[in-house]
């Protein structure tokens, strides 16, 4: 028995071929069908390996791997490590792993140290050794690696102190970033496919179902339409084939929860598609991950692979008569294939061009067949609320919102990453509190979120509590939960440009007002942030937007014209600064802005004339520099690498 | 109830069929009934109380007690903004366009009083594509409804045409954009039939005559059995193009290359008006009755030297049932001789 | 193999290629995704081959390969750059570097420099928001990059 999913001995007869009820439970209890001492304590010590507990003496080092720690450095640490263990002479008592991503990538790369719950930060391969002589054998923290708060300069030894993961409460996020992502046994000794075995030999698929429907649970990709429902409509529909997908499409800009938990934590997303094929009545499933994931797509290879070997998807799981096989589709990039039908086109090999949605996909889906569509959060939900119960999860969150959810936090704010908080927080205990506010002590302007078809909420809107209903309300969307950050530097202008930008470009075609009406819109915005536009263009953009939003055939039309009609009107006196007085008060829209050297402040240092990329500035050394207007490409260069501040932005 | 008239329908049935069967008016671009529903041109949107958005009617089913407003002014100042964004990437070109006054587009932009675009900005610029004998392709024109893709895959079964790009860029093309004549199409022009605009146009009749000045006259199609009509489009008593129709019992508005371009025989300076003889050099023109009377005298002559087994009848495949079976109790009760066969057997 | 040769169908790995999803029109996708990661773009000769083996129509294969923006038609450079222009990376500067390697590379976007060295592209969001702005050379993330860094980091790639 090397490792925790492999036989104890001769006497564990459990295999793909003949599989066993209790495999799960003997991994964490077992051995169940025999008793020997020698097998019950090597499980237990696989147990404390994998998943460390105080006053076992194993000690685990988790590299983060996430796609933020990893490119800064954290894939070559692993090495360095092992290298270093070996050479200080330690042994199979501290073992390595590298983990998902831990969440709080501003702080990257991340190591966290259990069980002693230690989180160093920014650790590079110099900082190594260090660890491993002081903490890891003569048991002293390194206290330079440690976080600090900055707001009371509080050391936090531990995650568990740091303000950032303190306010938070995770459920999907849980294990991720704690365990290996690529060892299915980590999973289960962290309690995973646990919910799957109770289902499997304790529960009907109505009384999973019944769990799925009291726990309140709303699809996490967007529109929030009550998974338990359309669980349901798909049991009831007849077809010859059901089917199940998980939409892992994630595409929009500033969201990237799932890709966190599909390279975290990927047996979560797999469990909670097994339990949902147990209640549809599904033998087939499908993973559609957008191709510009490759790190996901290859630990969840991995994942189905060990699950295939464990007896978990195939054939006769767990003995209890549930077929699941699971297939991987990569995605080739096209946002709108996060729309449903087009996602389902996809799958088949077509264009990725919305459908018509009559009959409903949870009758007539993927090749004409009872469908269940649920993105990776929503899925990652499911065993949760099966081992804890509908109830518990309905404890959390608002009336109509139940639960958590995830929120990627980017932009302007000091911490950026993934938080998990309760539905209904505010959205200034999410930017404030766990996002620690503004970067560089920058005043905060507007939030962005749900993406392209999401709005930009203003300061007064800081107090609303997230759910559902209170976004929609406010003419912005939950949509996946990408919330972007920004501070008076960013022009609202500018903001709405570019996300109609990406929506136009993203528009698949089908449709009159999408296909015509966003270029129409988007050339609008262009002209306004060129200082062209016209006092006429508000109520034309406000007109235009309107018929987009009504006559669109799918969700990306109808939602499209959302940053743009929010901006408007939270943002007005921007618009109106930048049509009546030509100017860009944050100084983002480039044909707006101006860079000029104030002559009595320039030292001369040539500086900017170094970095300028465009060589539009000239002078002599130790006397006062000046730009060339015709030449300059307004890329602020010189703005940021200037002293003595001598350069005017305007 | 649709326009306050209590209408009622077969279950399943569409918004739009309900109106077209109550007889009230819907625009549409993209629909056809004899195609897989679209949904994308969203001309059809109709106002139904209680939803959120403007449905399209084409492709919501009626429920039990749906309140529909098909004109309602929500309805049809999206309709006019609509075309008017359709118009803003579509060249002013009504007044020599080959569609006039056939145009779906045209028709609308009449119907709700737009006369112009307000919406400026760029537009498509591809070049007009006439390098094959049958079917001038302007993408300019094209408003992607999809019609011709669809006949194309579901009538034609050869899916030539597709949806190319996405977006504003989306463009219907054969494969790797390359003209017509060098994919696999054969040209049987039913594309060109359910065209709404002048997209695509048939290249015998452009610049030939007007809509308007064509008087057509039903007939049915010479070349094959299968008895296709079609209406000839005649202008100063001469054909200058055909014009497939609903109304054809046997074919629909559905043609091959032949039928729907193969009419040029018709006014060919070469083609046969009247018999000729051959005398052992020269062609002399005879009247019927001289030439039945000269075939029927060399049968006879054949039969009575040789016997009927020398004569031997071979059918063209323009014929139709009645004639082939005319031409069988011919061969075998008038020659008597079995040696009668089809071309179309090769 | 070469990645700029127009490659033969005849060759070895291309058939074992079409073979896996001969007669399989739903796997076109994954079959133009496996030829694009074998070829580095879609050959004209290959789509053909696919859509008579797949039993897709060839408009089809053509209408699938340019929905979609990961498909290439053209040959690239040996080193792909992506800029990510995701929304956080937006408000960090990244359109900035865009400009910037687009002046310094002398191409449009999707094009390729003259010694066939870079092929610029741009991406929504590779979901690196935390790093922004980001750039993407071939499977490398570089984040928090300004101007000069991205001007030096592509230097390392030969």
């Amino acid at each position: 028995m090397r490792s925790l999913i492999d036989k104890c001995c001769d006497e564990c007869k459990h295999s793909k071929e003949t599989p066993c009820s209790d495999y799960v439970i003997c991994r964490l209890e077992g051995p169940i069908c025999h008793s020997d001492q020698v097998c019950a304590a090597r499980r237990r010590e696989l147990l404390v390996r994998a998943v460390p507990q105080p006053g076992f003496g194993w000690r685990k080092v988790l590299v983060c791997g996430g796609l933020t720690c990893g490119s800064a450095g954290a894939f070559g640490l692993l090495h360095v490590f092992r290298g270093e263990m070996e050479r200080q002479g330690l042994g199979e008592e501290v073992s390595v792993a590298l983990s998902g991503c831990m969440g709080f990538c501003e702080q990257g790369p991340i190591v966290i140290i259990e069980p002693d719950k230690t989180f160093y930060r920014r650790v590079t391969a110099e900082d190594v050794a260090d660890i491993v002589s002081t903490h890891l054998k003569d048991n002293q923290l390194v206290d330079r690696l440690l976080y600090r708060d900055p707001q009371t300069d509080a050391v936090c030894p531990t995650y568990s102190e740091i303000p950032f993961y303190r306010s938070q409460m995770k459920i999907v996020l849980e294990h991720c970033g704690f365990i290996n992502p690529e060892d299915i046994g980590d999973y289960i000794a962290a309690g995973g496919y646990r919910a799957l075995t109770k289902a499997l030999t304790g529960m009907s698929p109505e009384e999973v179902l019944s769990e799925v429907k009291k726990s309140g649970l709303r699809g996490r990709g967007g529109a929030g339409f009550p998974t338990g429902r359309k669980w349901e409509t798909a049991r009831k529909a007849t077809g010859k084939q059901r089917y199940v997908i998980c939409n892992a499409d994630e595409g929009d800009p500033g969201a990237f929860m799932d890709r966190a938990v599909l390279e975290g934590n990927p047996h979560s997303v797999l469990e909670g598609m097994l339990l949902c094929a147990y209640t549809v009545g599904s033998s087939e499933g499908y993973i559609y991950v957008r191709a510009e994931y490759p790190l996901a797509v290859q630990r969840l290879r991995i994942a189905i692979e060990q699950a295939e070997r464990c007896g978990l998807l195939g054939e006769n799981i767990l003995n209890c008569g549930l077929d699941f096989n699971l297939h991987i589709n990569e995605g080739a990039g096209a946002f709108v294939c996060g729309e449903s039908t087009a996602l389902m086109a996809s799958i088949e090999g077509n264009r990725g061009v919305p459908r018509i949605k009559v009959p409903r996909s949870t009758e007539k889906g993927l090749y004409r067949q009872p469908t269940v569509l649920n993105n990776v959060e929503t899925f990652a939900n499911i065993p949760k609320i099966i081992t804890n119960g509908g109830e518990w999860y309905a404890s959390i969150g608002t009336e109509r919102s139940k639960g958590t959810k995830i929120f990627a936090l980017s932009g302007k704010v000091r911490n950026t990453g993934l938080v998990e908080v309760p539905m209904g927080i505010s959205l200034r205990k999410l930017i404030f509190d766990i996002g620690g506010g503004i970067k560089g002590g920058r005043q905060f302007k507007a939030l962005q979120i749900g993406g392209p078809s999401g709005g930009s909420l203003p300061e007064d809107m800081l107090e609303l509590a997230i759910d559902y209903e209170s976004l929609t309300g406010a003419g912005a969307m939950m949509g996946s939960g990408s919330i972007v950050v920004m501070d008076e530097d960013n022009c609202m202008v500018n903001m709405a440009r570019y996300f109609l930008n990406f929506t136009e470009r993203e528009s698949c075609g089908k449709c009159t007002p999408c296909r015509e009406g966003t270029t129409r819109m988007l050339e609008t915005l262009e002209r306004i942030s060129r200082g062209e536009g016209s006092l006429g263009d508000i109520p034309f953009l406000e007109y235009l937007g309107g018929v987009i939003k009504t006559t669109s055939f799918c969700g990306l039309g109808t939602s499209a014209p959302n940053p743009v009609l929010t901006t408007m009107s939270y943002f007005r006196s921007e618009y109106l600064r930048h049509i009546n007085d030509k100017r860009c008060p944050a100084g983002e829209c480039v044909a707006l802005r101006q860079f000029v050297i104030v002559t009595e402040k320039c030292t001369g240092c040539g500086a900017c004339s170094f970095v300028c990329p465009a060589k539009a500035i000239t002078g002599k050394k130790k006397k006062p520099y000046r730009i060339d207007q015709d030449g300059c490409i307004k890329c602020a260069r010189c703005y940021e690498v200037c002293k003595p501040k001598a350069i005017l932005r305007r | 109830m649709i326009n306050t008239r209590e209408i009622t329908v077969q279950e399943g049935s569409t918004i739009l069929q309900a109106a077209r069967k109550a007889g009230i008016y819907i625009p549409t671009l993209c629909e056809d009934p004899e195609l897989t529903p679209w949904g994308g041109c969203r001309l059809c949107i109709v106002e139904v109380r209680g939803a959120k958005n403007l449905p399209a009617s084409c492709i919501t089913p009626v429920r039990q007690g749906m309140v529909v407003e098909t004109e309602s002014p929500a309805v049809r100042h999206a309709r006019r903004t609509l075309i008017e964004l359709l118009l803003a990437n579509h060249p002013e070109d009504c007044l020599a366009c080959e569609r006039t006054g056939e145009c779906v587009l045209q028709d609308m932009a009449y119907h709700y009083g737009v006369r112009r675009t307000s919406f400026a900005g760029k537009r498509r610029s591809y070049e007009i594509e006439n390098g094959n004998p049958f079917i001038v392709r302007d993408m300019n024109k094209c408003i992607i409804c999809g019609l011709c893709v669809r006949v194309c895959s579901e009538i034609a079964g050869l899916s030539i045409i597709d949806f190319t790009n996405r977006g504003f860029n989306t463009k219907i093309t054969p494969a790797m954009d390359l003209p017509l004549e060098k994919s696999d199409c054969v040209f049987c022009g039913n594309c060109v039939a359910v065209c709404p605009v002048g997209a695509l146009a048939e290249k015998p009749i452009w610049g030939q005559g007007r809509r308007w000045e064509v008087k057509k006259v039903r007939t049915v199609c010479p070349y094959c059995g299968t008895g296709c009509s079609f209406d000839l489009n005649v202008k100063e008593n001469r054909v200058i193009g055909v014009s497939s129709t609903t109304e054809a019992a046997v074919n629909g508005r559905w043609l091959c290359v032949k039928g729907r371009f193969g009419f040029g025989f018709i006014h060919h300076r070469e083609r046969l008006q009247m018999p000729l003889i051959r005398s052992p050099y020269l062609f002399s023109k005879v009247t019927w009755d001289r030439a039945i009377d000269v075939a029927v005298g060399k049968f006879k002559a054949i039969k009575s030297k040789y016997g009927p087994e020398a004569i031997g009848i071979l059918a063209s495949a323009r014929c139709t049932n009645e004639e082939n079976y005319l031409l069988n109790k011919f061969a075998r009760a008038v020659i008597g001789t079995n040696n009668i066969d089809h071309c179309a057997r090769l | 193999m070469n990645k700029n040769a127009a490659p033969a169908v005849e060759d070895p790995n291309l058939i074992l290629i079409i073979d896996r999803y001969r007669g399989r029109p739903e796997q076109l996708i994954t079959a133009l995704l496996a030829v694009q990661r074998y070829c580095g773009y879609l050959p004209e000769n290959v789509m053909r081959a696919l859509a008579k083996e797949l039993r897709v129509p060839f408009s089809k294969v053509y209408g699938v390969a340019t929905f979609y923006s990961q498909f290439r038609l053209r040959p690239r450079g040996r080193h792909l750059v992506s800029v990510c222009l995701g929304t956080a990376c937006q408000v960090r500067g990244g359109e900035r570097i865009y400009r910037i390697l687009k002046r310094e590379f002398g191409v449009r976007l999707g094009g390729t420099t003259s010694d066939n060295r870079y092929t610029l592209e741009t991406v929504s969001c590779v979901g690196a928001c935390s790093m922004a702005p980001v750039v993407v050379i071939d499977e490398d993330h570089h984040g928090r990059l300004t101007p000069e860094k991205a001007l030096r980091m592509i230097k390392k790639y030969e």
